[in-house]
């Protein structure tokens, strides 16, 4: 253990800023000042929503530095390093970093998912386990039947954070009940809601987390094989969950008679191909299987019939991060945290025109606009808020009227705000809700698999009508046809990706009627965005 | 188109090994496909073949996987990849003009390699670096995050120096 020691940010975000480059030069700047005996460097996760450079962090002295060039790594080495004086220009002031509670009853973060990212080095299980890793293993091996491992799930109320909020607890139950002579459990990391990131950040700044999870999981329901099945995009994710799993078996945290304990629980990685539709549960197991990513008709529900035909528990990355820390704390202590019907924390990415773009993890019930105008900053360039996107691409389009509504799984059915995967994306008055509605239905008519027809077709009719509006030639009863397809699409489809699309479509339809209308013989778009009546319009591209 | 066969059965066997390596069974078809793509570029008919063969499952089965999934592509790309991200987050960043400024500065069409073979554009939903937006893939690892129009062409001239 060297006397100092100096954290940075490696997450996928910092990297694009830099940071890898800036680790790489403040090695060679310790080996030039020959500090290198004393200076310990630990590449490690996001240490919180900042942007505007790569975070480093300098203990015992507890100063954190925003890092732009290798010119601000060579001063931090040459002044604070070497002659102990902080440099101040570069300091960034901790409540930037680490939220403060500003006022009494006001939202404050709470880290339970993200606890060791930012802390730990994601590839070295040995702070994994410093940080209580692989205790909440042991207390289920060694304490707790299976049934109160479930139990205690149950008890805790934790929902699916994949976005459909589906208790955890029963869905483990299902699969516990069923009888068979192979059960599987399945991570979903195929995190493809636009938007969306905070998976990834999960699994490159502590994968050992999920991993735990899963054979405690296994452990519960009687499975003996997992997947996790990732995107194959996430080069960053693939890797450290594969050391991670390489390093849990060197351990016995993996593979036959776990700990002595009996239990042999075996994990595999498996890659994406690029398809959206795959983060459907059904349709995921079908790419497992090696086949195309088509969801299957339900029921029959993957506890009873999943991978390969046999009892399955699939859960997202974030559900099962949560997993190690509710049965080493107990249900009752998930429960302080958040509102009666969702307990716990959700992690929100801010992406958008929010000053801090990044991920934040807080109690359900926290409201858009303490996420933007607390977590987030505010918009960039003090620009007026005009629309937010909460949940994701298959979630909802609100307007300013709708920003203190507390996010929970029931804030879609109260008051028509999904929380969904977690997306808050901020939108300033440059936008226009006709083309960023083409742009939605784009994506999901190039995403929509093809096997049904509401689905298949009712995008495509979507898109036509919208890039039509786009350029200026909608009609007046365009609008009650994008209503009656998105009902339609709804009602009509066979897995959730056909039925979400109703959702952001006739959010964005309702609150923002007035700019719809305003499209409708009009010589120019109102809002400047889309481009009318030119012989060549746009290339507009499916997304 | 000698030295192609050559080169060919080459890459056949390097195919082959992995496909062994892995004790490949039906449900490892993706895996298989994945490392076929990156021995031979793109997954021609015969590849194809050779893969549903090799696993000992229909062809229409594998042409039905590999056009399923985005990943895939059964023509021959740009030796640089270039993937525009235009999820919503870069979207309403503005990743639609980049996408644009690519394909003008390259005179090419989407998916299509440029004619010396060195580029294609492509555009890819989110990448999940949506803090970043509006993001570029270069080839499988660059990112460029924060992009405007005007960083384009600095970015094509550093891989047009990579291929000299």
């Amino acid at each position: 253990m060297k006397p100092i020691l100096v954290l940075v940010s490696v997450d996928s975000n910092s990297v694009l800023l830099g940071a890898k480059q800036f680790v790489n030069y403040l090695r060679e700047a310790l080996e030039k000042y020959n500090l290198k005996d004393s200076v310990d460097v630990l590449e490690t996760g996001s240490m919180g929503v900042y942007t505007q450079g790569v975070v480093m962090a300098v203990f015992p002295d507890d100063v954190y530095y925003s890092v732009r060039s290798v010119a601000d790594v060579e001063k931090i080495v040459s002044e604070h390093l070497l002659k102990g004086r902080p440099v101040l220009s570069l300091e960034i002031p901790r409540e930037r970093l680490k939220l403060v509670v500003e006022k009494e009853k006001v939202t404050e973060e709470v880290r339970i998912v993200l606890r060791n990212i930012g802390v730990i080095d994601p590839r070295s299980i040995d702070q994994y386990i410093a940080r209580d890793g692989y205790f909440a293993l042991h207390k289920a091996l060694f304490e707790m039947k299976p049934e109160q491992v479930i139990e205690t799930i149950k008890e805790s109320g934790l929902r699916g954070r994949g976005g459909a909020g589906f208790p955890t607890g029963l869905k483990w139950q299902f699969t516990a009940k069923a009888q068979a002579d192979q059960k599987y459990v399945v991570c979903n990391a195929d995190e493809g809601e636009p938007g969306t990131f905070k998976d990834r950040l999960i699994m490159e700044g502590d994968p050992h987390s999920v991993i735990e999870a899963m054979i405690i999981c296994g452990y519960a329901v009687g499975a003996t094989k997992g997947y996790i099945y990732i995107r194959g995009e996430y080069y960053g994710s693939v890797e450290n969950i594969q050391k991670a799993i390489k390093d849990a078996y060197d351990y016995g945290f993996l593979g036959e008679n776990i700990l002595g304990s009996g239990f042999s629980f075996d994990l595999t990685v498996r890659l994406g191909a690029g398809a959206y539709v795959c983060g459907e549960e059904t349709a995921l197991l079908e790419s497992i299987e090696g086949k195309s990513g088509r969801p299957r008709l339900k029921p029959p529900y993957p506890p009873t019939n999943g991978l390969f035909g046999k009892p399955t528990v699939i859960n997202n990355v974030e559900t099962f991060a949560n997993v190690p820390q509710i049965i080493l704390n107990g249900a009752n202590w998930f429960k302080q945290f958040g509102t009666q019907g969702s307990p716990g924390t959700k992690v929100f990415s801010l992406v958008g025109n929010v000053v801090r773009r990044g991920i934040v993890e807080v109690p359900m019930g926290v409201t858009v606009r303490e996420l933007i105008y607390k977590f987030g900053g505010g918009l960039v360039g003090g620009k007026q808020l005009y629309m937010v996107q909460t949940g994701g691409t298959a979630g909802t389009f609100i307007g300013v009227d709708k920003l203190d509504v507390p996010l929970h799984y029931e804030s879609f059915r109260d008051h028509g705000v999904s929380i969904g995967s977690g997306v808050i994306l901020a939108m300033d008055e440059d936008v226009c809700p006709v083309d960023v509605a083409l742009n939605t239905m784009e994506f999901f008519e190039h995403e929509s698999c093809g096997k049904c027809t509401p689905c298949r077709e009712g995008t495509r009719l979507a898109v036509e009508i919208l890039r039509r509006m786009s350029r200026g030639q909608g009609k007046r009863e365009d609008l009650d046809t994008l209503r009656q397809i998105a009902i339609t699409t709804q009602e009509a489809s066979l897995c959730g990706l056909g039925q979400s699309i109703n959702v952001p479509l006739l959010s964005i339809l309702d609150n923002f009627r007035e700019e719809f209308l305003a499209h409708i013989g009009a010589t120019a778009c109102p809002r400047g965005v889309c481009r009318f009546e030119k012989p060549v319009t746009k290339v507009k591209t499916r997304v | 188109m000698q030295d192609v066969c050559t080169t060919g059965e080459r890459l056949f066997k390097e195919l082959d090994e992995y496909i062994k390596s892995i004790n490949a069974t039906p449900d490892k078809l993706i895996s298989v496909l994945q490392k076929a793509q990156e021995i031979f570029g793109y997954l021609s008919p015969q590849v194809q073949q050779y893969i549903a063969d090799a696993l000992n499952i229909p062809a229409s089965q594998v042409y039905g996987v590999v056009t399923f999934y985005n990943f895939f592509s059964t023509t021959p790309k740009g030796k640089v990849q270039i993937k525009v991200c235009l999820g919503t987050a870069c979207y309403v960043k503005g990743a639609d003009r980049v996408f644009e400024r690519f394909l003008e500065e390259l005179g090419v069409e989407p998916e299509k390699p440029t004619k010396d073979g060195q580029f294609s554009v492509h555009a890819v939903r989110c990448l999940g670096a949506c803090s970043m937006a509006p993001v570029v893939l270069v080839g499988e690892k660059d990112f460029y995050g924060r992009m405007k129009p005007d960083m384009v062409p600095r970015i094509i001239a550093k891989y047009r120096e990579v291929k000299s």
